[in-house]
């Protein structure tokens, strides 16, 4: 199946002084289709922002291929983004950073609505876009530094909203905000997804809001993909360790205190990265299969790259998870 | 026993652009000896600032009254010379951002020890052994090489762990924890977590923990405090706090973090947003957010008064509220 958008076997290579080579995404494949919400976690410096990057064209891949409704998206650069990429925008984790703060939130909502709409019609496109991120039609002569930060992320959205795009990748959308502002943001968003029928990627180190809100969860371990499934799946029995490791680190509200599991070690550098399964030397079950890089097994609607859910190599007395 | 930390009818106001404003009213809370206290809010609703006031960090021209008692010292009167003797060796605070509280060009090991040699008036060599332990404590891997790194040669889990390390190097008894996690990702949080339950469970530490993660507050503490616009609302055991809430702002936080039931859309937003400081409106400061609210609630703030054994609620109404599991 290919979706609406299309990431297939990705590689994001950084050359840096002293560190030489570093495969910040090593081979990554995702399909995210209309109306659907592919969640992408992992922790920091897993390569899931790299990922984002490289899937709306900020970066050019060095290697794999992104394809939006099929055409393979061209890397921003000084001309003008051919039209059918425009149906493609991205939400950033910081609207401090992402509003221009000297023009009025009207003037930029406006350079996002189409050449096509003209006249009077400009206007009421950015009420329609104010509305539908509830603000009020007032907010369309006021400037960035007036709302707070849950506002500000709404007017983002409705930035990214204004070319009306069929697919929306958000990177870490809310985790800038305070619960309260957290829960509206989110709520817009998927209720987006659901009205207009587009298509989200939505990359965020927080799995329970990821479990809560996304149709398919993908987990990313230092640059790869280890698991990906339908959430409820997922999140009911993992097949890779490392998704039960951070699924079982999610603080639960409780009636007595109980401490979330720990797991061993730090992520290691990805400038060198184990050999074999990168979370080999973290993995409780690890075994001798693990010096070779499991591939990606399907599991039936499902996948992960874990050798202890391949019956040739795992012993039946090693449990899945 | 006296509490370890005693604060009773705090109230602060901050200098402001067009007059006083009014930050903290009337908090009173305590800490016992080894014990992990909790303090949940959103941005804005004054935890930070109790923090702050604790350690005698307040901006110049912040009116205080109320009284602060640690270890029978009366903190709101001290001079600079006696914030000192407080801070480090008596209450020692740790920040969310460990990048910004550690000096980027002095090593871990010149950090760590610079405390001690004052405080503890130790010579460098013991110094240097007991910063060995301590690193050793907060699980930092080869102790004596982390000591000549600099915080950049570490990952941000490792130096939330040497900013903790560096906190408790002059042995203070009160740890004041402000949103320490808040940055880091899970496992790392996990691991965070279980050092200072360790800490306390180890050497007797008493642990304030500002979080305005619910699960975290839960996980950790055994009593919490729910600040809101500069009061708290509720306190209790944290288990009942957050299984049973009796203030609809608490039970409002709970509706608005994700389930864990993949139920799409449950996520319950407050309406609203917390007033500024100096906005709050008459009565009750969470009634214009408040799905119980009365006519009641809008004369004069509700005081905190007790519901049940070790639990206060500061609400007129006292409504059912209904929480789901998760």
């Amino acid at each position: 199946m290919t979706g609406l958008l299309d990431i297939s076997d990705v590689e994001v290579e950084y050359r840096s002084r002293g560190r030489g080579r570093v495969l910040a995404v090593a081979g990554v494949s995702l399909d995210v289709a209309a109306g659907q919400i592919v969640g992408l976690v992992g922790e920091s410096g897993c390569g899931k922002s790299s990922l984002a990057r490289v899937a709306v064209g900020l970066t050019p891949p060095s290697a794999g291929v992104v394809r939006f409704a099929g055409q393979p998206v061209t890397p921003l650069g000084w001309r003008r983004r051919p039209d059918t990429e425009i149906g493609l925008q991205m939400v950033f984790q910081n609207p401090y950073a992402s509003l221009n703060p000297r023009r009025t939130i009207g003037a930029q909502l406006l350079d996002g609505v189409p050449a096509t709409v003209t006249g009077a019609a400009r206007r009421d496109r950015v009420r329609e876009l104010l509305d539908r991120v509830g603000m009020p039609t007032t907010a369309a002569e006021r400037y960035p530094h007036q709302f707070s930060g849950g506002q500000r992320q709404r007017l983002a959205i409705a930035r990214a909203l204004a070319p009306q795009p069929r697919m929306i990748i958000a990177d870490e959308p809310v985790t800038a905000l305070d619960a309260s502002s957290q829960a509206q943001v989110v709520n817009l968003l998927v209720g987006l997804v659901r009205d207009l029928d587009m298509g989200m990627l939505f990359i965020s180190h927080d799995l329970a809001l990821v479990h809560e809100i996304a149709d398919i969860t993908a987990v990313m371990y230092l640059g790869r993909v280890v698991e990906s499934a339908p959430t409820r799946e997922l999140w009911r029995n993992p097949r890779h360790p490392y998704t039960r490791a951070l699924i079982d680190a999610v603080p639960r509200i409780g009636p007595t205190p109980r401490l979330p599991a720990t797991l061993a070690g730090e992520v290691p550098d990805p400038a060198n990265a184990p050999t074999g399964c990168r979370f080999r030397p973290r993995c409780p079950h690890a075994f001798a299969p693990c010096g070779d890089q499991p591939p990606t097994l399907d599991l039936g609607g499902r996948s992960a790259a874990c050798w202890l859910n391949d019956p040739t190599a795992a012993p039946a007395t090693v449990p899945a998870n | 026993m006296a509490p370890l930390l005693d604060v009773d009818s705090l109230a602060v106001t901050l200098p402001g652009p067009r007059g006083p404003l009014p930050i903290l009213h009337d908090v009173s809370l305590t800490v016992d000896e080894g014990e992990l206290v909790g303090i949940a809010g959103e941005s804005g609703c004054g935890k930070s600032l109790t923090a702050q006031t604790l350690l005698g960090l307040l901006p110049a021209g912040a009116k205080v009254t109320g009284t602060a008692r640690f270890a029978g010292t009366d903190l709101l009167g001290l001079d600079n010379n006696g914030w000192q003797r407080i801070r480090g060796a008596g209450i020692a605070m740790v920040f969310q951002d460990p990048t910004a509280a550690l000096h980027p060009m002095l090593t871990v090991g010149r950090q760590l020890t610079e405390h001690m040699r004052v405080h503890l008036r130790l010579d460098r060599r013991s110094a240097t052994r007991r910063a060995v332990e301590l690193l050793d404590q907060v699980r930092i891997p080869d102790p004596e090489r982390a000591l000549r790194a600099y915080p950049h040669q570490f990952s941000g889990g490792m130096r939330q762990r040497a900013a903790i390390a560096i906190a408790l190097a002059a042995r203070p008894r009160l740890l004041i924890a402000d949103e320490p996690t808040t940055a880091l990702d899970v496992t790392v949080q996990a691991g965070i977590l279980a050092l200072l339950d360790r800490l306390r469970a180890e050497t007797g530490l008493a642990v304030a923990f500002i979080t305005h993660d619910l699960g975290v507050l839960s996980a950790l503490t055994t009593r919490g405090y729910v600040f809101y616009a500069g009061r708290v609302v509720e306190t209790g055991p944290t288990g009942a706090l957050l299984t049973a809430p009796t203030h609809p702002y608490t039970a409002a936080l709970l509706g608005a973090r994700p389930h864990g039931t993949q139920a799409v859309g449950t996520l319950r937003p407050i309406p609203g947003a917390p007033p500024a400081p100096g906005e709050a409106p008459p009565g009750c400061p969470f009634q214009p957010r408040c799905g119980y609210a009365e006519p009641a609630c809008g004369t004069v703030p509700p005081p905190l008064a007790p519901v049940a054994a070790d639990r206060s609620v500061a609400c007129v109404v006292r409504p059912h509220l209904e929480v789901t599991a998760r």
